[in-house]
């Protein structure tokens, strides 16, 4: 098993740099919004094992909610972040880029402050940021199985359009003649995603869960106690959800709704205080785990349209990086927020400044559809670069290609069972 | 009609509650602004058509709506009209992602339009008579308007094709039902199932909507506008929006001598209807091809059938194709796969999202989210289909002046003209757009859209392939239909 791993690179902008930056990203794209993969700085389509992968100005424009805390963050850093998904170890993917773009790499960085010297492996490894939490759509589906399935699907449908009398055959016969023509083709087919033993973790919890009756009911005051710091908290922290500008909304919306998928960066403060990092903290300790172990195949609980999600700490965790890559227009993404996991979305970002009015940490937030939608529309940033090495196809469309390819490979089938796998193609 | 009158129903604009099907002639003129004062003194007092007023059959009938363009013309203040919706303020044609999410690009694109293209006209005119009323009516307003202030652009004229719309098919069958009298709560375990009575906010700002809460729209301060009524929500302030809608207006062109035409060489000219009819979701005559279930929906009166059905027991698209325009103008879909027939165990399973079979069926859900009022009016030549596929039919010119009324442009009516009518993406599918209305363009990456799939019963697709574009988008806007006393307000 060849499991994703995220890489990510970041460096504080030097600030009369910017502009030469933005204009040396632009030369990465054909036009806003629609990369070059083939680009003189880094041609990401040479990489075989790169999933996404962005360049992307962290520039905060809501530091200024700081000052309802009565705080603020004076030369708050620009960030420039390259990030990205692969195959195999991170590591092994920067020291490709290192080996084949590394004076390229080195001459975007440039614009950066500590700007990296001749060894720009080390400096990239220097200057990595590990993900709080991360989200991967289907653990261990490589590039190249994705290229091969999605060639499989096309071979099939040419199959099947070749063949006559297709409607009075029964399925099971058409099924035998399919892959008698794949053998014949004999095009390499792709091997499975071996499982996870996810069992195992399920075992585990069970396990962990015994012990922990007790010790939860010894410290049920202490937890009353933190369920009433919570609810004072909610209560009175501010909400800032004013609509974004015409300008800011334009700024991230042209780049956007060229393919089918889109790149997604929204940058914030976490609110000040011990207490809401810890929460914070927690719940990606327990996101790590369920992204790991439970959303591993198609899902993150009810959305199905994220490829690649991760949340990042940035400046010793005052300020949270969420990048994702998804399907559809920034709209219906977040309509499928809403209605569908409102409650995971409250328990990370009620964290964070400015988010609407939760309660118990999943109730209420999200759910105000207005103030949600502004604040996320308010905290996106636009992404200069985003490349997907599969545009044109939804991770819906890879869950299909998938079970086409597992069906192929399955010995036996019913009629039933057959009529429902040729539907897929 | 139900008898009951909505509460303020002489504050709304009667297109809200009816189609006005007994007026079976129609005008729309596009105005522009050529004296403010003249303007405002002529809106002031126009006759406009309230719900109440259907009380009594009406022979001619008026409705206006004002766009963003029009709105800064009549002289609003600039703080009011920026706190209307952004897509309103921006125009169905002032930004070009909107434009690419739309389908607006290609031959739809804008700088292709008859008319909109480089913004909304400033005032539009409904003009609704019954037969042979119309055309006096229409010169004598047209004459007043030139003497008050505006200069008509353009007439947009319509026919009457009865039920039609101009590729024969009856149109306007499926209509979300208006909650006018508050008796359901959105949100509620019945909403896990599909329902068709929507909330009034979704149609009418100043009103709660499905999420359980208020548009934003321009409330002003209460003590310097007596004439509007006090915000629901905030009832320190005025709400300028309280009655009035979204009226989004698209003229679409239907190439109707092609759809036959290519239906007839896919199918032959006697199955034609049959695989036009598969394309479409419905038969001509408006019946679902899904046989309408026992059990009530909802929101659909007892005595219409033809919207007595979900596709939940068509997942797979066996006698509904996933595809066809109606199944992606309304996916009939409730808040969650399995409803509210399942136990709070099972719920929370699919909540979390451990039921792997939702994650096909799952795709799209919530539909009461996206649900518009449509009020178009054809316009053209009526050409029966076995007409039309005769290879010396002249072209009949016709197509639909699409109009729809929604309180959220952008989650409604571009969410369903995006999401769900042009994404070649919808319901898991690969390279279908909407067969009726895609604009058949590939994706960048040069993947095709311009395809459809009928299932046969042994699961194989029967795959059309280079489907031409049938319609053409030649104008559009975005414009408010206010309510009587928000337009007597802006107008004073």
């Amino acid at each position: 098993m060849t499991p994703q791993s995220t890489f990510m690179v970041a460096a504080p902008i030097r600030l009369t740099l910017e502009g030469q930056l933005r204009v040396l990203l632009d030369s990465m794209n054909k036009a806003p919004g629609r990369v070059d993969a083939d680009n003189a700085l880094l041609p990401f389509a040479h990489y075989d094992r790169l999933h996404v992968a962005r360049f992307v100005i962290l520039r905060d424009e809501t530091l200024g909610d700081l000052a309802a805390y009565g705080t603020s963050f004076p030369n708050a850093p620009v960030w420039l972040a390259f990030l990205g998904d692969c195959d195999g170890a991170a590591d092994d993917m920067l020291r490709e880029f290192a080996d084949t773009a590394g004076a390229e790499i080195r001459r975007i960085f440039a614009h950066c402050e500590d700007p990296p010297g001749t060894d720009i492996l080390a400096w990239m490894r220097r200057h990595s940021v590990q993900p709080a939490a991360q989200y991967v759509n289907w653990r261990g589906r490589t590039v190249q199985q994705i290229k091969q399935e999605a060639a499989l699907h096309d071979f099939l449908r040419d199959c099947l359009g070749r063949t006559p009398a297709l409607a009075s055959r029964r399925a099971l016969e058409i099924r035998d003649h399919l892959v008698g023509e794949v053998a014949r083709a004999r095009s390499a087919l792709p091997a499975p995603t071996p499982r996870q033993r996810v069992w195992l973790f399920w075992v585990a919890i069970g396990l962990a869960a015994v012990p922990l009756v007790p010790i939860l009911l010894m410290f049920s005051p202490v937890l009353l106690l933190l369920l009433w710091q919570l609810r004072v908290r909610e209560r009175n922290d501010p909400v800032i959800t004013p609509r974004p500008s015409a300008a800011h909304l334009g700024a991230t919306s042209r780049l956007e709704d060229y393919d089918v998928s889109n790149p997604f960066s929204a940058f914030g403060s976490v609110k000040p205080g011990r207490f809401r990092l810890c929460t914070l903290l927690l719940v990606f300790r327990a996101l790590e785990l369920s992204t790991r172990f439970i959303y591993i195949r198609g899902r993150l609980a009810r959305v199905g349209t994220i490829h690649f999600a991760r949340w990042a700490f940035m400046d010793d965790r005052r300020r949270l990086l969420f990048a994702s890559n998804y399907d559809g227009s920034l709209d219906s993404y977040m309509d499928d927020f809403i209605n569908k996991v409102a409650f995971g979305l409250n328990l990370v970002f009620s964290n964070g400044i400015g988010w609407p009015r939760t309660s118990f940490l999943i109730f209420g937030g999200a759910g105000y559809e207005q103030e949600f939608k502004n604040y996320l529309h308010r905290h996106e940033v636009p992404t200069q670069v985003w490349y997907k090495a599969y545009p044109g196809l939804t991770a819906s469309n890879l869950a299909t290609n998938t079970e086409i390819r597992e069906g192929l490979q399955r010995k036996h089938m019913t009629e039933a069972q057959a009529q429902r796998w040729l539907a897929l193609i | 009609m139900s008898a009951a009158l909505p509460a303020e129903a002489d504050d709304v604009q009667a297109l809200l509650r009816s189609g006005f099907v007994r007026l079976v002639e129609a005008a729309f003129l596009l105005l522009q602004i050529r004296d403010q004062a003249a303007a405002r003194s002529w809106l002031h007092q126009a006759p406009v058509t309230t719900i109440a007023d259907l009380r009594e059959y009406q022979t001619t009938a008026l409705q206006v709506a004002v766009s963003a363009n029009g709105l800064k013309k009549l002289g609003v203040a600039a703080s009011t009209v920026e706190a209307f919706a952004p897509e309103f303020l921006s125009g169905m044609a002032g930004d070009e992602a909107r434009s690419r999410r739309l389908g607006d690009v290609g031959s739809n694109a804008p700088s292709e339009w008859r008319w909109g293209g480089t913004g909304e006209p400033d005032v539009l005119l409904l003009l609704y008579a019954e037969e042979g009323r119309l055309a006096a009516w229409k010169s004598s307003t047209v004459t007043a308007l030139g003497q008050n202030g505006f200069d008509v652009a353009m007439e947009l004229a319509t026919s009457n094709m009865h039920d039609k719309e101009p590729f024969g098919f009856t149109d306007g069958v499926s209509q979300p039902q208006i909650d006018w009298h508050d008796a359901r709560k959105p949100g509620g375990d019945a909403d896990l199932d599909y329902g068709n009575l929507i909330s009034k906010g979704e149609f009418l700002l100043g009103y709660a909507n499905e999420y359980g809460q208020y548009t934003d729209r321009p409330l002003l301060p209460g003590n310097a506008t007596e004439a509007l009524p006090r915000a629901e929500d905030r009832t320190e302030l005025s709400d300028l929006g309280r009655n009035g809608a979204y009226l989004v207006l698209r003229e679409l062109h239907q190439d109707v001598r092609g759809f036959w035409r290519y239906a007839a060489e896919q199918a032959g000219s006697t199955a034609a209807t049959s695989l036009a009819e598969a394309m479409v979701g419905r038969h001509t005559s408006g019946e679902p091809l899904i046989t309408p279930q026992r059990a009530p929906i909802r929101g659909v009166p007892p005595n219409s059938p033809q919207n007595r059905f979900t596709y939940d027991a068509d997942s797979e698209g066996k006698i509904c194709p996933l595809g066809a325009h109606v199944r992606r103008a309304n996916p009939r879909t409730g808040d969650m796969p399995g409803g509210s027939r399942q136990g709070l165990v099972a719920r929370l399973l699919r909540t979390l999202g451990f039921k792997r079979t939702d994650l096909r069926s799952d795709i799209i859900a919530s539909s009461r989210f996206h649900r518009i009022m449509r009020r178009g009016r054809e316009f053209g030549t009526w050409v029966p289909s076995e007409a039309a596929m005769r290879p010396d039919c002249p072209d009949p010119q016709s197509g639909l002046h699409f109009i729809c009324l929604n309180g959220n442009i952008s989650r409604q009516f571009e969410f369903v003209q995006n999401a769900w009518l042009t994404s070649a993406k919808f319901n898991g599918l690969f390279d279908e757009s909407d067969p009726l209305t895609g604009n058949r363009l590939p994706l960048p990456a040069g993947h095709a859209t311009d395809c459809f799939s009928l299932l046969e019963q042994n699961g194989v697709a029967r795959r059309f392939q280079r489907i031409p574009a049938f319609v053409t988008v030649r104008g559009g806007g975005y414009f408010f239909l206010p309510g009587v006393r928000a337009l007597r307000f802006l107008t004073q």
